[in-house]
């Protein structure tokens, strides 16, 4: 079997493992055949990062039906590059997740994993496929499963910020239908590159600037951009660890990876932002999402919430990257959705584990665990760290390369404005810091021990990743550089 | 293969073991560590270079020239003398933290390259606050808060600047700056917040006196002197340089005049003596440069003793307000005489460190023509024996005696200190083991007839008139009779009144810019209890947002 008819099961893999493991019994059969495919699906994502690399495109069409009919996998540097975060974020944090499982959702567990595993396909479904109406599909497979993941959250909340995300997904879901509809009857293609040679065709057409703009804000929903970010802190405070942790790895990533595939792909980037004011938009709504994301954060008195709006501020630097419109900025875009799923992955699998130990990720509960708990807090510091940009750490990486893109976009006014967001988070990581080190820790508190090892060594997995590519940056500044030049069509 | 030897990379590597060695053995390695790493400084040859290739960017983490020798020697020793002085103190953190600063100072100042320097900058910045949070009080760590937030500024323009530098001139390496345009002031700017030059100073007197005991010995070498280090590199011979350090040496002095305690007093003296060390780097001559390098060197140790005496009567007696000290001379006679030794050092004394390195500065501007340069940098002098060499012990170790009987320090502080007094002392009387190592070849004697009497008039003139007061003062209230005598004495009105404009002007300044930080603070913490931010918003303001960005977006889509 060649590399090509091997690339399609990293999403099938999880998707048939799915329906297996909601009938296993019990709690190990369950989480170890889905930990089993996820780091299937990991082997095969690194084998096709790599296929790519060499080969440039990789294309498969399911069922032998040729492409315009059929639907076709159309894997480049760009989705190579989105997937291997996500297995590799799943594998990891499947392998993690069990003790926090065993704890917050006691029962039922194969019927969790399964949607786990759905989720899992679903992002990869939408990262992989050349086909917009798939890209549909598989974005609804992926929601529907993590809204019901999110609602198994212990906390009665969690199902009521399920519900408001179903509510605001399903939303998002339906622009997105829509303006997949709009290209439907405009081309009579739902193929991505068939697409992208039609639509030239047409020229000036109110239908096509219409759907377009359903696009966008569909899946402007989905990836949180301010001021449509309203759904997510609930639902990242209340969903179980293993879940928070994952979808704020991914989930987001996965959303602005499809829209850039919209806007630079499917239709071309000097249609996309002459068409609509895209840069414009983009612009005013990263800066909106920096500060209100940040300021908000500061004002927390939830870590886990804290997490989730320093998520919304991060999503800002992304659409900040991708409104320059410029390879170096679509770069700095991918570079740092993939330098964010690691300090993000890391900073929810410490608060995961605090929850574990404590019960509560309430800042309060915070106050003097640092001696308590040395490993997971010094793992908590060291991620924020990368989160604020302190070299030698990837988010330095991320903010050298944002910036650089700002200059060489001739926006040096938004240098100031990166600069004091991340001023900003400085200040909640330093929070944090101050609380778990300098507090006392009270008396009435209740007795906790470190973590376990199990527990701890993925935590510092992901740490250690951080500082390995905030020095080796060959593999995540080659890769989101090539995946810039791919959408925007450069890299053959 | 001894290239490879990068004596920051093994401090901060052998800063690690210090976290879970257990207290003898951590003892023996804080000993061992600075000693293997002062050796292998002491290795470095002059001219070498290490050139690594790293994301297609070249960078240069190791280049050790005449410049940044002399920094790296003195950083090592002083790593070592702060250990010493350290010993007993069982806390790891602090240790762990005092180590890694050091080694992001010295790899600062071998850094061959900007992005190297940038690291080591921002790993200063986060093991510095360290020590003084350690101190382990609340006033401590709003001060620590403050410090970081400062820092992050100056470490946030630093990092804009280098991108703007390599953006304009495509290279890395880190010389002097010769483009114009933002690249350059943005460095500038952050190089002088770290320089503490006002009116970018106010973390220092704010931060170092909230240190824990032997954390300030630390802060007093490492980050003013890379800055200086980076200024000398980066900004040799800029004018405006001349003029900031001019006024920092005075602006020192005079607020170290006002304040009560003795390390506050002492903070306000690095500004002072590092004014002294900008204004070298705006003459930017070789004699300028290298008496600045030397100055740099003798500095850090009469201030690292000095600062050790004031943190040995703090730790022993655990009071530092001068109003409530007195007469501790019986009790600690070795901390004392020490301290006094490091007093006539700053003060530029004959036969100590200040003498021969701070007149290098007063000579180059003399040599360049620089008349009122020369005066003000002589006025500053005066001011630095009034109050680090005969206020600060008088009302400290001499003068009333406030009934403390404190033992004296213990001993490995003592020898801390007592090696620090010895370098002074040495320095001061065999300078030419000093001129051996500075950047440019001098040809300098400090020995000179008229240096000495120049000197030695100056200094003598203000002791009489120190000892001239205190024998008029007597009685119990020090302070208002002190102001008393100078108001009755007719000409003085003016000097009094331009100083008290001064310190009024500097104190409402750095009183509006941490009033500024505390009141956002607050204003955080209000917003944290009263709740608005913290709630849920319904699914019908999503869909409402969500119809907005739609509509705006169309319709100025369609518009256009």
């Amino acid at each position: 079997m060649n590399l090509t008819e091997l690339m399609p099961f990293s999403v099938l893999i999880p998707l048939i493992a799915a329906p297996l493991v909601a009938l296993l019994p019990g709690r190990v059969a369950p989480w170890l055949v889905a930990s089993a495919s996820a780091i299937s699906a990991l082997a095969i994502a690194v084998a096709t990062w790599i296929g790519v690399s060499q080969a440039g495109v990789l294309r498969y069409a399911f069922g032998n039906w040729p492409p315009p009919i059929g639907i076709e996998y159309r894997v480049d540097a760009a989705n190579a590059f989105v997937a291997l975060l996500i297995t590799a974020m799943a594998a990891i944090m499947l392998i993690w997740g069990r003790a926090t499982v065993n704890r917050e959702v006691p029962e039922r567990q194969g019927a969790f994993y399964a949607l786990f595993l759905l989720a899992v396909s679903g992002l990869l479904g939408i990262t992989l496929t050349g086909d917009i109406f798939n890209v549909f599909v598989f974005l609804e497979i992926s929601s529907l499963a993590t809204y019901a993941l999110i609602a198994h959250g212990g906390d009665r909340r969690a199902l009521l910020a399920a519900f408001r995300y179903l509510i605001m997904g399903t939303v998002g879901a339906t622009f997105l239908l829509i303006g997949i509809g709009f290209l439907y009857i405009m081309t009579g293609t739902l193929n991505m590159v068939d697409l992208a040679e039609r639509l030239p065709a047409i020229g000036e057409s109110r239908a096509l600037q219409v759907g377009l703009a359903f696009i966008v804000v569909g899946l402007a929903l989905k990836l949180a951009l301010f001021p449509l970010h309203l759904w997510l802190p609930n639902a990242y405070t209340y969903a179980p660890s293993l879940v928070s942790a994952f979808i704020a790895a991914t989930a987001t990533k996965v959303a602005l990876y499809v829209m850039l595939r919209f806007i630079f792909t499917v239709f071309a980037p000097e249609y996309s932002f002459s068409a609509l004011p895209l840069a414009m938009a983009f612009t005013v709504l990263a800066i909106g999402a920096m500060f209100a994301g940040s300021w908000l954060a500061l004002l927390q008195d939830n870590l886990k919430r804290l997490l989730a709006y320093s998520s919304v501020a991060q999503v800002g630097y992304m659409v900040l990257g991708v409104s320059f419109g410029t390879v170096l900025g679509l770069s700095a875009s991918f570079l740092h959705l993939f330098n964010h799923g690691l300090m993000k992955g890391a900073l929810f699998v410490a608060a995961g584990i605090i929850f574990h130990q404590t019960g509560s990720v309430r800042l309060d509960s915070l106050r003097g665990l640092g001696r308590v708990m040395p490993w997971t807090l010094t793992g908590l510091a060291l991620a924020g760290l990368s989160l604020i940009g302190i070299p030698p750490t990837a988010g330095f990486i991320s903010k050298w390369y944002l910036i650089s893109a700002a200059i060489d976009a001739q926006q040096t006014w938004l240098v100031v404005l990166i600069l004091l967001s991340s001023l900003m988070a400085l200040a909640y990581i330093a929070r944090l810091v101050e609380l778990a080190w300098m507090q006392p820790r009270p008396a009435d508190a209740p007795q906790v021990s470190e973590a376990p090892i199990g527990l701890l060594a993925p935590l510092w997995l992901l740490v250690l990743a951080n500082f390995y590519f905030g020095i080796d940056t060959r593999l995540t500044v080659g890769g989101a550089t090539a995946a810039a030049e791919a959408l925007l069509g450069m890299g053959g | 293969m001894s290239d490879w030897l990068h004596p920051a990379l093994i401090l901060a590597l052998g800063a690690l073991p210090l976290a879970i060695l257990p207290q003898r053995a951590r003892q023996i390695w804080q000993l061992a560590l600075p000693i293997v790493v002062l050796s292998i400084v002491m290795g470095l040859e002059n001219g070498t270079q290490v050139t690594i290739e790293l994301a297609g960017l070249e960078l240069t983490p190791l280049r050790a020239d005449g410049l940044s020798l002399v920094f790296a020697y003195i950083f090592a020793l002083i790593l070592l003398i702060g250990n010493i002085f350290a010993l007993q103190v069982d806390d790891s953190a602090q240790h762990v933290a005092a180590t890694l600063y050091a080694a992001s100072g010295l790899g600062a100042v071998l850094a061959g390259d900007l992005i190297t320097l940038y690291v080591c900058w921002e790993v200063m910045m986060i093991a510095s606050v360290w020590l003084i949070w350690r101190r382990r009080r609340q006033a401590a760590y709003d001060a620590g808060f403050r410090y970081l937030i400062v820092h992050a500024l100056g470490g946030m323009l630093l990092l804009a600047g280098i991108i703007a530098h390599w953006q304009q001139t495509g290279s890395l390496a880190f010389d002097a700056f010769t483009t114009t345009g933002p690249a350059f002031y943005l460095i500038l700017v952050a190089f002088l917040i770290n320089a503490a030059a006002p009116p970018l100073h106010a973390w220092m007197p704010d931060a170092y006196p909230e240190a824990s005991v032997t954390g300030t010995v630390f802060l007093s070498a490492f980050t003013t002197k890379t800055a200086v280090y980076v200024l000398a590199r980066g900004y040799p011979g800029t004018e405006i340089l001349i003029w900031i350090g001019v006024f920092m040496t005075l602006y020192g002095v005079t607020y170290a005049f006002l304040v009560n305690d003795i390390r506050r007093l002492l903070a306000y003296h690095i500004m002072s003596q590092v004014g002294y060390m900008v204004a070298g780097v705006g003459i930017g001559t070789a004699l300028a440069i290298s008496g600045t390098a030397a100055h740099a060197f003798t500095h850090i140790l009469y201030k690292a003793l000095l600062l050790m005496g004031a943190g040995a009567v703090l730790h022993m007696t655990g009071r530092s307000r001068l109003t409530d000290l007195g007469g501790l001379y019986r009790s600690m006679p070795v901390t004392f005489l020490l301290y006094m030794v490091g007093g006539l050092s700053i003060s530029a004394f004959p036969l100590f460190s200040g003498f021969v390195s701070k007149t290098m500065i007063i000579e180059a501007a003399a040599v360049d023509g620089r008349g009122v340069v020369f005066l003000l940098m002589m006025l500053a002098g005066v001011g630095t024996f009034m109050s680090t060499t005969l206020k600060l012990p008088y009302y400290t170790f001499l003068g009333q005696d406030a009934g403390l009987r404190p033992t004296e320090a213990p001993l490995n502080m003592r020898l801390a200190m007592g090696i620090a007094a010895l370098l002074c002392f040495l320095i001061g009387i065999m300078p030419g083991w000093l001129y051996a190592i500075l950047p440019y070849p001098v040809d300098y004697n400090a020995y000179t007839a008229s240096h000495l009497l120049k000197e030695a008039q100056l200094l003598l003139f203000t002791g009489l008139a120190f000892f001239l007061l205190v024998n008029m003062l007597g009685g119990k209230n020090k302070i208002s009779l002190d102001l008393d005598w100078f108001y009755r004495v007719p000409g003085r009105h003016a000097v009094i009144a331009l100083r008290d404009g001064i310190s009024g002007a500097d104190h409402q300044f750095r009183q509006g810019f941490m009033s500024l930080l505390r009141r956002g603070e607050n204003y955080v913490s209000h917003l944290r209890l009263t709740g608005w931010p913290l709630r849920s918003w319904p699914t019908g303001s999503m869909a409402l947002w969500t119809a907005v960005v739609l509509a705006l977006l169309l319709v100025a889509g369609l518009r256009g």
